[in-house]
């Protein structure tokens, strides 16, 4: 087990990278404790598996150091830096049996045969695997493979870090949660520090004590899943993160005050000083109909089952769609509504990035 | 019950006429042969199954059957772990893989008589290129048309040159096919170059592979013309193989009978072994 340190990573997969755009991941530093339960989330194609394969040794990074307590592994390949890697697609060795399958790491790092059954046998009980350990891995279903690929990263006991890459993509929906609550108590009973990658977000959320976001080989946000939720540090956190996402709003800046449309917008505290491109944020789950407010038409009501969606039109703006979320007595399509916003749960970004202070709060 | 449509047969029918006329009429014919015998003008008599036990008991067909096997297992011996080999050091990817599968293709494309053709001239003591190397460079005494061993040798250079590629290109489409994952978890795990062979990359390739050995053992096993252009099937009878033999026998000594007789027995043998071959190899993939 180990603390992971990622300083100034920089990788492009081009042998004479130019500018930023060559880059796959765009400088990085990241400190991940001993024994925590980590996701990387971003859209497919943000860099979270070049950082993962880095991590893992499997790629060497273009700059950068990658430490594992302080220790240099930049630059030693996978099987030298104690690591396990759990891929989207289930790796197993089909002509072997499944204790033969969990046994294979021991067994290539030459760990006498008693030592290896006990641990075989120990990780199969963790993973309800021990009533298969007889049969071929061949012929068991993807979330038994699966258990399996987790079971030879679990069953070497002085592993640094075990790694997931997307690893509920071909399971089954109704098993995902299943597997998914087995790798968090798992994470509780063995404590080796976990990466897990994923683009969904309810996977990393649930999963997690930090979400590191990516987006474009740049990390957007680190924290924790309330704290990405309740106040995103960028509007692609608050889009990408929530269904629906965040309303992202084109603002203007007068008087010291946001406007949207014409209209004044109270906002969670005070301005950081600056110019930009604004844009004002708000979660659906804030904004209400109300008898005053921001005057609009309803152009969609979405059920969702225990709560509606509703999109509309706020007058005098470009027909930019805000959506709320409400919990009784939808309005129909074509009504007139007044839309209001919390304003603790209002914010400014610039250029993407937040730029209001919570009032009384740490920023 | 059931209803059955009987309209499928009306859709199968094509396809039975034209097996019938390709495969089954053809065969009855010589299974007709081979159980009458004749003197010519077109008269038949009935002569049971004694050509099927003449031929079983027959020295040359055990000669014949001999050698054949003996080619079959030895270029089978070859050309597998040799076209495993091969696919297993082409690139996976980048500017010499088109290269590389071209380069290996070429000998399949060349007509069996050509090859046998293009061997012949090669390997001839004093004008051809091998021969003519092999005996007045290294000074190795060579020479396929008086010596059995030295025809041996060619047969089976020319038939390893001539369809090794064939094993070669089947193993690289499934070495291809097996996902980098794969080799990544197989490094993670700390697995070596052979158990990386052992138990990634050969089951991977098991089904190509069967497919390999089936198609080199039944095209080897039934080969023709490539030892005839050589060697004829001398000197002597040394090279005759089954096939070889055959034709000798039908066409040359117009023996109808014996040979249909023969002809069958050779195609059973073949379809035996494939089946249990296939059969063994394909066991485990249903349950």
């Amino acid at each position: 087990m180990a603390k992971i340190t990622l300083d100034g990573l920089r990788h492009s997969y081009m042998p004479d990278p130019k500018g930023p755009q060559d880059y796959a991941l765009k400088s990085l530093d990241v400190e991940w404790q001993d024994g925590g339960a980590y996701a990387l989330l971003g859209p497919s194609g943000c860099g979270k598996s070049t950082l993962l394969n880095i991590i893992s040794g499997l790629l060497v990074p273009s700059q950068g150091r990658v430490l594992f307590d302080g220790r240099d592994v930049t630059a030693l390949p996978p099987d030298r830096r104690n690591i396990a890697q759990v891929f989207q697609f289930p790796v197993i060795y089909d002509t072997m049996s499944v204790f033969d399958n969990l046994a294979f790491p021991l067994r290539n790092r030459g760990i006498e045969e008693s030592r290896v059954t006990s641990r075989v046998h120990e990780i199969a009980e963790m993973l309800e695997l021990t009533s298969m350990l007889k049969m071929r891995a061949a012929n068991l279903s993807p979330d038994n493979k699966q258990k399996i690929s987790m079971g030879r990263g679990l069953v070497r006991e002085d592993v640094n870090v075990i790694m997931f890459d997307e690893p509920l993509t071909v399971i089954d929906p109704h098993l995902k949660w299943k597997l998914r609550s087995k790798l968090k108590e798992l994470h509780q009973k063995v404590g080796v520090t976990m990466i897990y990658v994923t683009h969904d977000q309810t996977e990393a959320l649930t999963f997690a004590d930090q979400v590191v976001v990516m987006q474009e080989g740049e990390v957007v946000q680190i924290g924790t899943p309330v704290e990405l939720f309740e106040r995103p540090a960028h509007t692609f956190v608050g889009h990408f993160i929530g269904s629906p996402g965040m309303n992202v709003l084109p603002a203007e800046l007068r008087d010291g005050a946001a406007w949207f449309a014409g209209h004044r917008i109270e906002l969670e505290g005070p301005i950081t000083p600056g110019e930009g491109r604004h844009e004002i944020g708000i979660r659906p789950e804030h904004v209400s109909l109300a008898e005053a407010g921001l005057p609009g038409r309803v152009r969609k009501v979405m059920d969702m089952g225990r709560y509606w969606i509703v999109e509309a039109i706020v007058e005098g703006s470009d027909k930019t769609r805000v959506a709320a979320m409400v919990q009784s007595d939808p309005t129909a399509v074509g009504d007139a509504v007044h839309l209001a916003f919390r304003p603790d749960q209002t914010r400014l970004y610039r250029d993407g990035r937040i730029a209001t202070t919570r009032q009384g709060g740490n920023a | 019950m059931r209803k059955v449509n009987q309209k499928g047969w009306l859709f199968v029918l094509p396809v039975v006429i034209l097996v019938a006329f390709n495969a089954l009429v053809p065969m009855m014919t010589v299974v007709n042969y081979s159980v009458q015998e004749t003197f010519g003008n077109n008269q038949f008599f009935w002569h049971g199954l004694g050509w099927f036990q003449d031929i079983l008991r027959s020295e040359r067909f055990h000669a014949a059957l001999g050698r054949q096997v003996l080619f079959t297992v030895t270029i089978l011996l070859i050309e597998v772990p040799l076209g495993i080999a091969i696919a297993l050091a082409m690139p996976r990817k980048g500017f010499w893989v088109p290269v590389c599968l071209v380069t290996m293709a070429l000998p399949m494309l060349i007509p069996w008589n050509v090859v046998g053709a293009m061997w012949n001239i090669f390997a001839l003591p004093d004008i051809g290129l091998l021969g003519y190397f092999l005996n007045h460079v290294l000074g190795i005494d060579y020479n396929m048309t008086r010596d059995p061993v030295a025809a041996w040798i060619t047969i089976i250079v020319m038939d390893v040159w001539h369809w090794t590629s064939l094993v070669v290109l089947l193993c690289y489409a499934g070495l291809v096919s097996i996902p980098d994952a794969y080799y990544q978890a197989a490094r993670i795990d700390g697995a070596s170059n052979w158990a990386v062979f052992r138990h990634i990359q050969l089951p991977k390739m098991k089904h190509v592979l069967t497919i390999a050995v089936l198609l080199r053992f039944m095209d080897s096993f039934n080969i023709y013309t490539e030892p005839f252009v050589l060697t004829g099937g001398g000197p002597g009878n040394s090279t005759t193989l089954l096939s070889i033999d055959l034709v000798k026998m039908a066409l040359g000594q117009f023996d109808l009978g014996p040979a249909a007789a023969m002809s069958l027995i050779y195609f059973s043998i073949t379809l035996l072994v494939s089946w249990l071959f296939y059969t063994l190899m394909t066991r485990h993939d249903t349950h």
